[in-house]
């Protein structure tokens, strides 16, 4: 009897609080009202509109940036997960929890961080007279927003890429290189398929917040309709048009939750298991 | 042996990177002036000023309000979820599983933005209930997915055995059941905790006025600019994280988690 209970309240918070939510969005990005009378009529000028030249520009803006950091991610995190992987045990602890710690800092304040550096009259502005250099605007750009999602987002591509190398069988790898396999070979043969996983999952992991991020992109470039979690900000908060912002949301809900399907299928990933355990 | 010498600069740089911006926060909480270009002495007005500023007091008390509710509520409720998850039928259990990780998959603003769509359908006000209903939501799967686990790496039909040799279900819940899964109970409170206390996106969407948490204080702090208060909140921040990863550390090793 307990066994059947016991989910009960979560069965109930679940239907109420996670599946209600989303349909209602869902019915929300289908309908509009009626100007005249208030009622509700379906239509599908709210998908129709995401289509719009604009709003497709707001998409591949998001997407190239979100894959432009996901990749420094990668080429920045992969050697140092092997670094990781390799070091002394005695090191090693401490040099993952370093790792960890700056991830433990609210998010918020690691953004704000990167404020107080980049701005007009910030520590790197600073640097550069003191050279001589001119000054230069680095604040409220592009590469702004770029830099802070790689410095948010490294250690969700290094943790999980280090977990998977440091449980790597190394007798493989030594018959590898018994084998004849130079190091090169070996990295591309075995050691790199073998941590796919790691790899896969990271990748997830950086892609899916810096693409719908609106803090990073508000805090750093500030003006509007920069990214599409920005987008969807706006039409919630500010437009108040949340027909147009539950399109958005439902569009980018399916683009993720996509990504992470073929991403487990690629790795073979159990979704329960996915993502870093830091415990 | 050059090898070496680039692994160690590499790991320099990466850590420099890292922590640099952290750094720089930190000293300038101590510099008595507002820019934070130029050091000009020793100061803790900014500490003082911090300590006084009420809008950032009140969303610290909410800050914590929240995560403790939110923590303990997720926690029960998950841990008794994760117990009946455990004797469902496969399929169900399959199926409220893959519910389970709408949250996790999900981006953070569309969950915000469906729970504020749902609360203000219901004509619930935003605030502080909102706030921790939302929070409670997006905690609970990271609880059923560190308890379960527990359970199935308890010794089968525990319960049955308890039961057959007389104990309650309830009983036996408390005595049997629960100090095996004790372990997945902590972690999945500690996470729904921390969860909680770091979390701003969802909390933005679903709370209102006169009511929010440290990350949307600050959000709204920095939007206006550079504030040496969030600096010296920053370092008081960086400090209480190093010393709770440091009992954390100490816990795992003692207990094993």
């Amino acid at each position: 009897m307990l066994k059947r209970i016991a989910s009960g309240p979560y069965l109930v918070w679940i239907v109420l609080f996670i599946l209600i939510p989303i349909l209602m969005i869902g019915f929300f990005s289908m309908v509009r009202t009626d100007a005249e009378t208030g009622a509700y009529y379906l239509t599908a000028t709210n998908f129709a509109r995401v289509f719009e030249p604009v709003y497709i520009a707001v998409w591949t803006r998001s997407i190239k940036i979100a894959l432009e950091a996901t990749a420094i991610c990668l080429l920045l995190g992969y050697p140092m997960a092997m670094i990781l992987a390799k070091m002394n045990a005695r090191y090693r602890t401490i040099a993952v929890m370093l790792f960890v710690v700056p991830m433990w800092m609210n998010f918020l304040l690691r953004t704000y961080a990167w404020m107080t550096i980049l701005g007009k009259n910030g520590i790197l502005n600073k640097i550069l007279m003191f050279f001589g250099l001119p000054q230069m605007t680095f604040l409220y750009s592009e590469g702004a927003v770029l830099l802070g999602m790689v410095y948010n987002f490294l250690p969700f591509m290094v943790l999980p890429i280090y977990t998977v190398l440091s449980k790597m069988d190394q007798s493989l790898i030594e018959a590898a290189e018994d084998l004849g396999g130079n190091k090169v070979n070996v990295f591309r043969k075995v050691i790199f398929p073998l941590s796919l996983p790691g790899v896969v999952s990271g990748t997830s992991m950086v892609f899916m917040p810096a693409v719908s991020t609106f803090v990073i992109s508000n805090l750093l470039y500030g003006g509007q309709y920069m990214l599409i979690g920005n987008l969807i900000e706006q039409q919630f908060l500010v437009v108040n048009d949340w027909f147009f912002g539950s399109a958005i949301s439902i569009i980018l809900m399916i683009l993720i939750l996509a990504t992470m399907a073929v991403m487990n299928r690629l790795s073979g990933n159990n979704p329960e298991e996915g993502g870093v355990n830091l415990w | 042996m050059v090898n070496k010498w680039v692994k160690r600069l590499y790991t320099l740089l990466i850590f420099t990177f890292l922590y640099a911006p952290i750094v720089v926060l930190i000293v300038f909480s101590f510099n008595d002036s507002k820019s934070t270009a130029r050091w000009e002495g020793f100061t803790l007005d900014w500490y003082r000023s911090l300590f006084q500023n009420r809008y950032i007091m009140k969303s610290l008390y909410y800050t914590v309000l929240v995560a403790i509710i939110s923590s303990i509520s997720a926690t029960a409720i998950g841990t008794f979820a994760a117990f009946g998850i455990f004797y469902m039928r496969t399929w169900k259990q399959k199926l409220v599983l893959n519910v389970n990780s709408i949250p996790l998959l999900n981006p953070d603003i569309v969950t915000g933005v469906s729970l504020m769509t749902l609360f203000v359908a219901m004509n619930m006000e935003l605030g502080l209930m909102t706030m921790i209903i939302a929070h409670i939501t997006f905690s609970v799967p990271y609880v059923v997915l560190s308890v379960l686990p527990k359970f199935k790496q308890m010794p089968g039909e525990m319960l049955e055995a308890a039961m057959d040799l007389g104990a309650t279900p309830w009983y036996a819940f408390k005595n049997v059941i629960l100090p095996e899964i004790k372990p997945g109970i902590i972690t999945g409170g500690l996470i729904a905790f921390t969860l909680s206390i770091d979390d701003f996106v969802i909390s933005f969407f679903t709370t209102g006025s006169g009511v929010s948490n440290l990350s949307i204080a600050i959000y709204s702090m920095a939007r206006r600019g550079i504030k040496p208060e969030i600096n010296a909140l920053s370092t008081l921040m960086f400090a209480s994280v190093l010393i709770l990863l440091l009992i954390i550390n100490k816990r795992t090793k003692i207990e094993d988690i």
